[in-house]
């Protein structure tokens, strides 16, 4: 399987004819000089409202769950909606790494590393609401099935448990994605070292990294494995995420189309983020030459479908809600677009439905400005998706419960310190590690071929044997 | 020694005399490195080192090279099979868990579904596979890279630390039995080896 590049220009990938220019772009960043002010600001605000997270989660482990708007009907809030909004902001970074590896789409070595490091920072994101949500944080370890001296064993048959074990294995995989895919990049970062403290930080973690070919083989084989257990692996974490409100008996909740539209749903958030960030990082850190504009467009491409699909899941839903012939199902939906919620029902349906139709127009897919505040509204409306999912609950069967959600100061406080632990992390990720994976970018060069040049004619004859 | 005069490559640091055929040499090599300009130059090299029956050597790059596995001569990569047993640990330790937890250690009926539910031991049977499929990989390549390895003889190169920017390396391990200072040094500067140099291990 040889990777050829013909099927687009050079430029469009890489703008750049030389290995040492694209090392020199991509390690730019983690030379302090560089470091802009910007950095500096953005720092010192992540940081304050890392801070402000962590008072609002030691306030609710002093005072319970009860200072969080949750109660009967909706004892799902904000934490589920926060939980899942996060954990499928980090599917795209999977999918990016992945499935589009899979598939020999070369594009995504301009923005693999950054979308993976946004996964694992989203997934921890994600992770601090179910558990704080448990209420008594300290026992959260029953959840894993640890013999104790209470004799007592987690339901293998709940949902919430799949969770546990999906969420889990996700952060753990992605982690060792991310950090397999830095070695060789930490290398990179070891040998440009000039002060001592880095070099020996940056070699413990590149593990004397030499790049030999008897490594690289194993290397490649690794990543093709991690790839290939990740994209089922990905796709089972939203379904079972789906599971959560399918497996239950609810009207507007147990429907078979959820694990699709979730994922879907997962991913077209994912990717407005992460093209939210790479606007603004590769702008503040020159990264155009190796992220185009060729790259943003396709990201736009991939909202565009999967806006798509999630609006096609609204509609089917919908249709069958009616075609059921259900009147608990029927009612949840009409609620649902006509109820106290509809406001949220409607921003969910402007942003995710309407919004992302504009990218069939390949001037505004090639705008920065429109594609950045289309991103920003996307995941917006993707939030509002999963507050009118778990806001279903606010009209059960029984009228006379019937009660209206209203998230206090501490859930907006707390969902906004989570952006803190985020924008610490991610800043610390791009101020210190190769924020695009040096080595794959090279390895996509046309010069990086051994065909490349002079050898162009031995090219054609001796491929077909690879 | 930096870079390689012919005669100087002949003498080690400490300025013994070194020979190949003498089984006695005073300086440990670790072998001989040598630099070549591109991709292609490289793969081109390392057919003709296959071809002359080396079999302790390798070639360092910044990225893979594409056939270079072919061009070395090299075989297969065998974390495939250490990721492989791990997928079936994983999943397989994953059901016995949920088939002992739910029917032996804590047999409750919940919501009138057999102890034996297992349909719904599927995600935690599935998962751990995925986990333990991950772990063989990575933990696996490690193990057959020999990683970490923080110390390496050719780390002592002043050239090598460029493998890992733009630079592509070969190196000869000297105890290759086909190593030998004089053929080698000769086969490495006839493939178009530039700035070749002996290293200590």
């Amino acid at each position: 399987m040889i990777l050829r590049d013909n099927t687009l220009p050079r430029a469009t990938l890489v703008e750049s004819k030389s290995f040492g220019e694209v090392n020199e772009i991509i390690c730019a960043p983690t030379n302090p000089v560089r470091t802009p002010k910007t950095w500096h600001i953005l720092f010192l605000g992540s940081l304050s409202l890392l801070c402000l997270l962590g008072v609002m989660l030691a306030y609710l482990v002093w005072e319970g769950t009860g200072i969080w708007g949750v109660n009967m009907p909706v004892a799902w809030g904000f934490a589920i909606v926060n939980f899942v909004w996060w954990i499928g902001i980090g599917h795209a970074g999977t999918l990016i790494s992945a499935i589009l590896f899979l598939f020999r789409q070369k594009w995504r070595t301009g923005i693999n590393r950054f979308a993976e490091a946004m996964t694992i920072f989203a997934v921890m994101c994600a992770f601090i609401f179910p558990s704080f949500h448990v209420g008594r944080i300290w026992v959260a370890y029953w959840m894993f099935p640890l013999p104790n001296s209470m004799g007592m064993w987690p339901n293998f048959r709940s949902p919430l448990l799949w969770d546990v074990f999906a969420v889990s294995t996700y952060f753990t995989v992605s982690l060792l994605f991310w950090y397999v895919g830095l070695v060789p990049d930490l290398a990179t970062l070891r040998d440009k070292a000039t002060s001592k403290m880095k070099k020996v930080l940056y070699g413990v973690f590149a593990l004397g990294w030499r790049g030999a070919n008897r490594h690289w083989q194993n290397y490649e084989r690794t990543y093709l494995i991690l790839a290939a257990v990740s994209t089922p692996l990905v796709l089972s974490v939203h379904s079972i995420v789906s599971f959560d409100f399918a497996v239950s008996n609810l009207p507007g909740w147990h429907t078979t189309i959820f694990p699709p539209y979730f994922v879907a749903g997962a991913v077209f958030s994912g990717f407005a983020l992460v093209s939210t960030l790479m606007i603004i990082a590769r702008k503040v850190y020159g990264l155009e030459k190796v992220v185009t504009m060729h790259h943003l467009d396709n990201m736009n491409k991939f909202m565009l479908a999967t806006g798509t699909i999630v609006a096609y899941a609204y509609a089917m839903e919908f249709f069958i809600a009616w075609y059921s012939g259900n009147p608990y199902e029927r009612f949840a939906f009409i609620n649902r677009a006509l109820g106290p919620y509809g406001w949220a029902y409607w921003i969910m349906v402007s942003c995710n439905c309407i919004v992302p139709q504009l990218f069939w127009w390949k001037k505004i897919r090639y705008n920065l400005l429109i594609t950045f505040i289309i991103t920003i509204l996307i995941n917006i409306g993707m939030w509002f998706e999963r507050f009118v999912i778990v806001m279903t609950l606010h009209a059960d069967f029984l009228p006379s419960s019937w009660g209206y959600y209203r998230p206090t100061w501490v859930d907006w406080l707390t969902f906004l310190g989570t952006f803190g632990l985020f924008g610490t992390f991610f800043l610390l990720f791009l101020r210190f590690l190769p924020t695009l994976a040096i080595a794959e970018v090279k390895g996509v060069m046309p010069e990086a071929s051994p065909h490349h040049g002079h050898h162009h004619q031995e090219a054609l004859t001796s491929g077909g044997q690879h | 020694m930096e870079h390689a005069k012919p005669l100087g490559i002949h003498q080690s640091a400490d300025g013994s005399r070194l020979d190949a055929s003498d089984s006695q040499i005073p300086v440990k090599l670790f072998g001989m490195l040598a630099e070549f300009a591109s991709p292609g130059e490289i793969y081109e090299a390392a057919k003709k080192i296959r071809d002359a029956g080396y079999k302790h050597w390798d070639v360092h790059s910044p990225f893979p090279i594409h056939g270079m596995d072919r061009a070395m001569g090299i075989g297969q990569s065998k974390v495939g099979l250490i990721a492989w047993v791990g997928g079936l640990l994983g999943a397989g330790g994953g059901f016995t868990l949920q088939y002992w937890v739910s029917v032996h250690a804590n047999p409750f009926i919940i919501a009138g579904k057999p102890f034996n539910s297992y349909p719904a031991f599927v995600p935690v049977t599935f998962e751990p596979g995925i986990l333990l499929t991950a772990f063989g990989a990575v933990f696996g390549m490690f193990f057959l890279n020999r990683l970490p390895t923080l110390y390496h003889a050719l780390f002592k190169s002043k050239n090598f630390h460029r493998f890992s920017n733009d630079a592509f390396f070969v190196s000869i391990e000297a105890r290759d039995p086909k190593f030998d200072l004089q053929a080698t040094e000769k086969l490495l500067t006839e493939i178009g080896g530039k700035n070749i140099e002996v290293v200590e291990d």
